[in-house]
């Protein structure tokens, strides 16, 4: 059995990321807190941190992407990891090397995590009976694209989070930036604070998602990013409605907690997201929607649809965008677009998710009193804790 | 000479259920009867609590050879076979080359002759099974193949199929069809449903296999021929077989082991073991089957062994090929599957809540032990031309006088299924870790006792 591969899994390691569906929200709560650290220190002039100081992420992709795989390498680096990137073009599974073996490879060269996209659904959660060490999904098929939908479900959270708040006026962003400490809109002290990440303000954060309906649209059925997406607002307990074509629709509605629709006129007024997918033009046209322009004609974001979207909606797009496809060109740069606030929380989240696979891979995505109160010890031996001048535990200029 | 005196067993064929002895000698059965004295030099194997049946005929087996040896060979999947109680197995057409003319049939026949069972090569319908250009079918019957497919996939122009009928059943050989519309399967790794649409993995409609069976039903009526459905998997399909029968068309059907024990739930975790074509389908069909089984709707159990090399199981689900391995499992699986009415495994991952709840509804009688071995001996021999009826020595009934090829099982015993220790080359048994009930210990071909407890013997 393949299971017998991942040899030096214990029972108590989170073997990756993998599915949406992996998490609770507990683990998506965790998540989003120590982003929140993490955004803060990607403010600081030096955004970096020592904290998984040598150790080594594969990012191995057998699939084109810019900004997934640049993402990925900068949130390993802003962690001082070691980063080889591979891209199947350039690999030796060009010469005919099973997919396995070059992991394989990779890890008996030294990588400590993969982070793999493919283009067969599967081939992550595969990898994960092939390799002893965490695997992410970096986007695989149409089956997941976990990263992309906690970067999604962050950009919300701190778009609509200090808004919905009730009662509480709070700045956005730097509000819960710092909230960790106890005290919103301080800069976090240097005395080793033991208080715990955002108890309790961070709960309310993802109290907003309860109140948002999220359109996506576009092509449903051969996305990963809605595949998770709606995973994890389903988790979060906001609404989903996908809206497309027919063809475009999930072929089995079964599983899938959301609304359908064909008409994109008729839900647009009543979201607090339009999340826009791409329409994979390499499927080729004239199968699955008749012409680029009829899908333009009927579910293009374009003026007047931007119109229709209440005062306080916005708009996503995971990207690439197909500017004039699925997306008007100035609607992508709109006031409403969240698009490049997306590609700025992708490192973020990036870092969090390393870090609880690597840093403090306890077996599990939910907080404990281990993983907020004891801190982390860094490469060098020391006990971070002693040292650090923010609740994770971080120097504030490591690379000095 | 071989002698060998079965003791104490229960023997069940055709001709009903009783307690007696069996002695073979030689070829053929010497004589039946309660209490046979055992002389010197006879081989006498304990069968108290055993039954004692004819040996079992495999429809649909891929010996892989020529062209595919390191998956399978006519020696090792022959093996594979005495130790799941065949004594006769129809190999697939899908070599390289195909088995599409007389040369690779002497080829397959001379690479039979020590084989642990009979084997039966499948002619291919077309030329390389294209689909396009009819095969040499007389060529190949007169060297005794008695049955055509294209199976791997299935004969797409309806205007070949038809003239394929109408000049095989000229022949009096038997047409088996792979029912595919790949205009609706290609792409497509599993069954389309909740669980495709959960993992992201290209579906195959159920209505690719409907399609071309209602296709392939009117055509036999208009060819006025006999047409052997491969394979069945969908609960349609079962209604549309009932109503060629109703109507009195000449159709027969199979239906796997996998089909009638595991669901698309299966490919959770993406291990390619799973993907076989037809795809594993829904809780709501393996109930349709076995109904249709308890029915008399299926005529055979039919395993598709489809052994594969190990390196093509780690690889992305799209790149595997389909197909799992089953001679071995199969008395087990059906055993548990259809008389005991069973799940594989324990494990809730198999069904859904769904299926659980819609049980109630389905669910009928067991089917007993006697109707179990007509699907694994008689009406499998019996489509292939292989029982006595067509001059051939398979398929029983046990008699003074017939031939011996014979199967002892233990119905009750309990065993795990352990990939390592199966005789096929391949492993990717779908059953890995299984209990399942039912076991073979003995079979007999031609005379000869070729499996033995564990231990292939030729």
């Amino acid at each position: 059995m393949a299971q017998q591969d991942a040899m030096a899994s214990a029972a108590s390691r989170l073997a990756g990321l993998i599915s949406i569906r992996d998490l609770d929200i507990a683990g998506i709560k965790r998540i989003m807190q120590l982003s929140d650290s993490f955004s803060e220190v990607l403010g600081r002039d030096i955004p970096k941190l020592p904290t998984l100081r040598g150790k080594t992420l594969a990012i191995v992709f057998a699939e084109d992407s810019t900004r997934t795989r640049t993402s990925f390498e900068i949130a390993a680096k802003r962690l001082s990891m070691d980063v080889v990137t591979l891209n199947a073009s350039q690999s030796s599974l060009k010469k005919g090397e099973t997919l396995r073996d070059t992991l394989k490879n990779l890890h008996a060269i030294g990588a400590d995590a993969f982070a793999v996209r493919h283009s067969s659904a599967g081939v992550p959660a595969q990898a994960t009976r092939w390799l002893p060490v965490p695997v992410i999904n970096a986007g695989d098929g149409c089956h997941e694209h976990p990263t992309q939908a906690l970067l999604d479900c962050y950009t919300i959270r701190q778009h609509f989070a200090p808004a919905i708040g009730a009662g509480q006026s709070r700045e956005p962003v730097s509000s819960l930036r710092y909230a960790r400490n106890g005290t919103a809109g301080t800069e976090p002290d240097s005395s080793g604070s033991t208080a715990s990440i955002g108890s309790g303000v961070a709960q309310t954060d993802l109290e907003c998602f309860k109140k948002l309906r999220v359109a996506i649209v576009g092509d449903i059925e051969h996305s990963r990013v809605a595949r998770s997406l709606v995973a994890a607002l389903d988790i979060l307990g906001a609404r989903t409605v996908l809206v497309a074509p027919k063809t475009l629709l999930p072929r089995s509605q079964a599983g899938w907690p959301s609304e359908m629709s064909t008409s994109l006129d008729e839900v647009l007024p009543s979201v607090d997201v339009c999340y826009i997918l791409r329409l994979q033009r390499e499927r080729g046209t004239g199968m699955y929607v008749p012409t680029l322009r009829e899908y333009y004609s009927y579910y293009g974001i374009d003026e007047r649809r931007y119109a229709m979207l209440p005062d306080h909606a916005v708009i996503m797009h995971p990207g690439p965008l197909n500017r004039g496809v699925e997306i008007d060109n100035t609607v992508a740069d709109s006031p409403k677009s969240l698009i490049l606030r997306q590609a700025t929380s992708g490192v973020a989240v990036r870092m969090a998710v390393l870090y609880l696979l690597l840093g403090h891979n306890t077996g599990t995505w939910k907080a404990d009193d281990r993983s907020v109160g004891a801190l982390p010890r860094d490469n060098t031996g020391r006990d971070t804790t002693t040292e650090s001048t923010s609740q994770i535990g971080l120097p504030e200029a490591a690379d000095a | 000479m071989h002698r060998i005196l079965l003791k104490g067993g229960t023997v069940v064929d055709s001709t009903g259920t009783r307690k007696c002895d069996v002695l073979v000698e030689g070829n053929d059965i010497s004589s039946i009867g309660e209490d046979l004295p055992a002389s010197r030099g006879v081989l006498v194997l304990d069968c108290h609590g055993y039954i004692v049946s004819p040996g079992f005929v495999d429809l649909h087996t891929h010996l892989r050879q020529p062209g595919y040896e390191r998956a399978e060979t006519v020696e090792s999947g022959t093996r594979a076979a005495a130790a799941g109680g065949y004594t006769a197995v129809v190999c697939m057409p899908n070599t390289d080359p195909a088995i599409d003319n007389a040369s690779v049939v002497k080829d397959i026949l001379a690479l039979s002759a020590n084989a642990s069972c009979q084997v039966v090569p499948a002619g291919a319908i077309t030329v390389d099974r294209a689909g396009e250009q009819l095969a040499p079918m007389s060529e190949m019957k007169d060297l005794g193949v008695s049955i055509f497919t294209d199976d791997g996939r299935g004969v797409q122009d309806a205007a070949v199929m038809r003239r394929a009928l109408e000049y095989a059943s000229g022949l009096d050989v038997t047409l088996a069809q792979h029912c595919e519309v790949e205009q609706l399967s290609t792409g497509g790794v599993m069954h389309e449903g909740e669980w495709s649409s959960r993992l992201g993995l290209a579906g195959v409609p159920r209505e690719a296999e409907e399609i071309m069976m209602a296709r392939d039903i009117a055509l036999a009526r208009l060819a006025r021929a006999r047409i052997h459905f491969m394979h069945v998997s969908t609960a349609m399909s079962t209604r549309l077989l009932q109503h060629a029968r109703e109507e009195g068309l000449r159709v027969t059907a199979e239906v796997t082991p996998h089909h009638i024990s595991l669901t698309d739930a299966m490919l959770s975790d993406y291990d390619t073991v799973y993907r076989v074509n037809p795809p594993l389908r829904t809780a709501e069909d393996v109930y349709a089957l076995r109904d249709a089984v308890a029915a008399g709707l299926l005529d055979a159990i039919a395993t598709d062994h489809a052994p594969h090399a190990p390196e093509e199981r780690d690889i992305p689900m799209d790149q595997a090929p389909p197909g799992m391995i089953g001679l071995e499992t199969a008395l087990g699986v059906a055993i548990t599957s259809l008389v005991k009415r069973e799940w594989l495994p324990p494990h809730s991952g198999n069904v859904s809540q769904d299926a659980e709840a819609s049980e109630e509804g389905v669910r009928t009688a067991p089917i007993g032990i006697a109707m179990l071995i007509g699907m694994l001996s008689q009406q499998p021999a019996a489509i292939a031309g292989l029982d006595a009826k067509h001059g051939g020595r398979q398929g029983g009934p046990l008699q003074p006088g017939a031939p011996a090829n014979i199967t002892v099982f233990d119905p009750d015993a309990g065993w795990v299924v352990d990939p390592a220790s199966l005789l096929s080359r391949s492993r990717n048994t779908p059953f890995a870790g299984m209990k399942l009930t039912g076991k073979v210990l003995h079979t007999i071909y031609e005379g000869e006792l070729v499996y033995d407890n564990g231990q292939a013997t030729r």
